[in-house]
């Protein structure tokens, strides 16, 4: 049992995949260049070869078909993984998404079941504009019967796609791009992490504190993590201590932990690589309003796009997108 | 429409500007991003999608639209874009990010709007067809004899929007043309991995409409179709599909390892080059001269640097003007 290992996520998710895969035959993976290709964001990398083109398979362009697929083939047993390529992507396949995967379950008085992993790349900061930046992971975690998963290290992504696959209910697996470790994409080493080379599991719903701190909460998921994590280094040169809260999951959300670590510090700042308005950052100052509003020795700060689609152009886009010196500055300003 | 003189130059100026711009580009593209090559890195960061090879569909089929004529195209639309008439500084300078550019710097390279042409790409597959319908219907309503072109991958023919699309123009026979570019990739999926049907243009009749396909990337061939095409649907008969095998010389993205891609393909392909074959089809004919080539690729060499200077001695914008523009 060796923990000595460093996978970028990247290779951490298609690890997973491939031990569930052996453990299950009942697992395969459908999607737009998964085969050959490996995904476009490497996520599938070698199980082509592993396992060939019956259960790996490269699709046509007609996500509505094959996702809608994925879930008909889960209702007869079958434990697909479907990866929607950009989640930007996700008009042309939403309907069977929001309105048959997310809702058979309950409609059908809990008789059926779709365990179906729906893998997909989301977030920018490298220039790739308004329709294939986006993370959106707020819109999906609105319908209710959707798990919403959102790893921000390596050893996050094996962890937590194991148990997406295992899971019997549909889990919307949101890998972000500039963390995967790719090749020809700048990422933070933090995302690079020791990996146990035999499969494990982290629970669906429960968040993980990156980082301890007494003076400020800072909550965040995927790459905003990782700049948090770079904010709070400066911060305490400073002599202020931020805690990180990596919420891992957004449904089921970790309400206790999140709760736990407001009541310890009374200071909270939502980050968010999504838009501002009816979503993440909005959600969990209603969380610690409705259930804890007299730990608070400061309003609730958020930081997130502020409502524009993503621009290309780099000066607007690095405009946008919270970097680690504007989340520091928050927190500096809570604190003050 | 027959081939003056006059047009056979235009059109092999433009042939050259597409392939000359796209040459510069993915030199340029290179810059900042060595030796370690990172997507955001450079004077042109994010996604680049490069259209050599596949000039023929563009300047065949653009040859016969007027500035009131709209074409909405793809995530690979350089081709399209110069051939419509889209101001190539203002161009380069979107593609740099500049605040000189198409969309002020916000759309990007797989986003370039111009109005005053009527043109417009994104970066969703299919996503092309139905704005180019409502161009149509637009026509339709105001009783003009405008057209528009829908140009897509053959990657696109098995999206929703596709055949949504192609049952709309022909219930309501909007003057509409839809041109499937076939250079045989979606990404790295070969077009007999992903599609019932070799041919697509045998889905028209599928449709109510008539298809056609053009083999081997014949600019000429894809003229005389188009223009069959465009005519018709001025005389208020409808849509039309055209199916053209071109070739991509590049890779789907720049950057792009294409493992999935036989290793003589892009030779194989680069021995048929579309643009040898254009000049000696138009020398033959006898409708120019040598030196009315050289002097129309003289021009197009001229443009290309002109315009990519531009870009680069154009300014930034304003981080401020992130948040401008949400809404008109």
């Amino acid at each position: 049992m060796s923990t000595e290992r460093h996978l970028t996520m990247a290779r951490a998710i298609a690890e997973a995949i491939a031990q569930e895969m052996d453990r299950d035959d009942r697992v395969f993976v459908m999607g737009e260049d998964v085969g050959v290709y490996g995904g476009i964001f490497g996520a599938t990398q070698g199980l082509l070869d592993r396992f060939g083109p019956d259960r790996v398979m490269d699709t046509p362009i007609s996500e509505t078909a094959f996702i809608g697929a994925a879930l008909g083939a889960a209702a007869e047993g079958l434990r697909p993984i479907a990866e929607l390529m950009f989640v930007d992507f996700f008009g042309v396949c939403m309907d069977q998404i929001y309105n048959h995967l997310a809702k058979n379950t309950y409609m059908s008085g809990g008789a059926l079941r779709l365990p179906v992993v729906l893998t997909t790349a989301i977030g920018g900061g490298y220039s790739d504009a308004a329709q294939h930046s986006q993370c959106l992971y707020a819109l999906f975690a609105h319908v209710p019967g959707l798990k919403v998963v959102v790893p921000s290290t390596a050893y996050d992504a094996k962890g937590l796609m194991i148990t997406a696959i295992r899971d019997d209910n549909p889990v919307m697996y949101f890998f972000h791009k500039g963390l995967m470790g790719l090749g020809w994409m700048k990422y933070p080493e933090t995302a690079v992490t020791p990996v146990p080379e035999e499969p494990y599991t982290i629970p669906l719903g429960q968040a993980d504190v990156k980082r301890p701190g007494d003076d400020v909460t800072i909550v965040a998921v995927a790459l905003m993590v990782h700049r948090a994590l770079e904010a709070a280094a400066r911060l305490e040169d400073e002599g202020i201590h931020a805690e990180v809260v990596d919420l891992r999951t957004l449904v089921p959300l970790d309400r206790t932990a999140v709760l736990a670590s407001v009541r310890k510090t009374g200071r909270l700042l939502v980050v968010d690589e999504d838009y501002r308005s009816f979503g993440l950052t909005g959600e969990i100052a209603a969380l610690v309003a409705e259930e804890a509003p007299e730990v608070l020795r400061a309003p609730v700060k958020r930081l997130a796009v502020p409502d524009v689609p993503i621009p290309y152009s780099r000066p607007l886009e690095a405009a946008v997108i919270p970097s680690a010196a504007a989340i520091a500055a928050a927190a500096r300003a809570l604190v003050a | 429409m027959t081939l003056t003189r006059e047009r056979a130059i235009d059109m092999y100026r433009t042939a050259w500007t597409i392939r000359l711009f796209e040459e510069r580009m993915a030199e340029v593209y290179l810059e900042g991003k060595r030796p370690a090559f990172d997507i955001g890195s450079g004077p042109v960061p994010g996604e680049m999608h490069l259209s050599a090879g596949q000039e023929p569909v563009a300047v065949g089929v653009c040859a016969h639209l007027r500035a009131d004529d709209t074409v909405v195209g793809t995530h690979r639309a350089h081709h399209f874009a110069i051939a419509k008439g889209v101001d190539l500084r203002r161009m380069a300078a979107e593609i740099f990010g500049k605040v000189t550019g198409l969309g002020r710097g916000k759309g990007g390279h797989m986003h370039l709007f111009d109005p005053a042409t009527r043109f417009s790409c994104s970066g969703i597959v299919g996503a092309s067809l139905p704005p180019a319908c409502g161009a149509a219907l637009a026509a339709k309503k105001r009783g003009t004899d405008s057209v528009a072109v829908a140009f897509f991958g053959e990657g696109a023919a098995n999206q929703g929007s596709f055949h949504e699309s192609l049952n709309l123009a022909g219930l309501w026979k909007l003057p509409v043309v839809f041109v499937c570019e076939d250079n045989a990739w979606a990404i790295s999926v070969p077009k007999g991995k992903s599609t019932a049907v070799a041919d697509n243009s045998v889905r028209a009749a599928g449709y109510g409409m008539p298809g056609v396909r053009i083999a081997d990337n014949d600019l000429l061939a894809v003229y005389e179709a188009a223009g069959a095409a465009v005519e018709r649907a001025r005389r208020g008969e409808g849509p039309s599909f055209l199916e053209v095998e071109t070739y991509r010389f590049f890779g789907h993205f720049q950057g792009d390892p294409e493992v999935y891609r036989p290793p003589d393909e892009v030779a194989r392909l680069k021995a048929r080059d579309p643009l040898p074959r254009f000049a000696e089809q138009l020398l033959r004919q006898g409708l120019v001269t040598p030196q009315d080539l050289d002097a129309a690729r003289g021009e197009a060499a001229r443009a290309v640097e002109d315009a990519i200077a531009f870009a680069r001695e154009s300014p930034y914008p304003d981080p401020a003007d992130a948040l401008l523009h949400v809404f008109a």
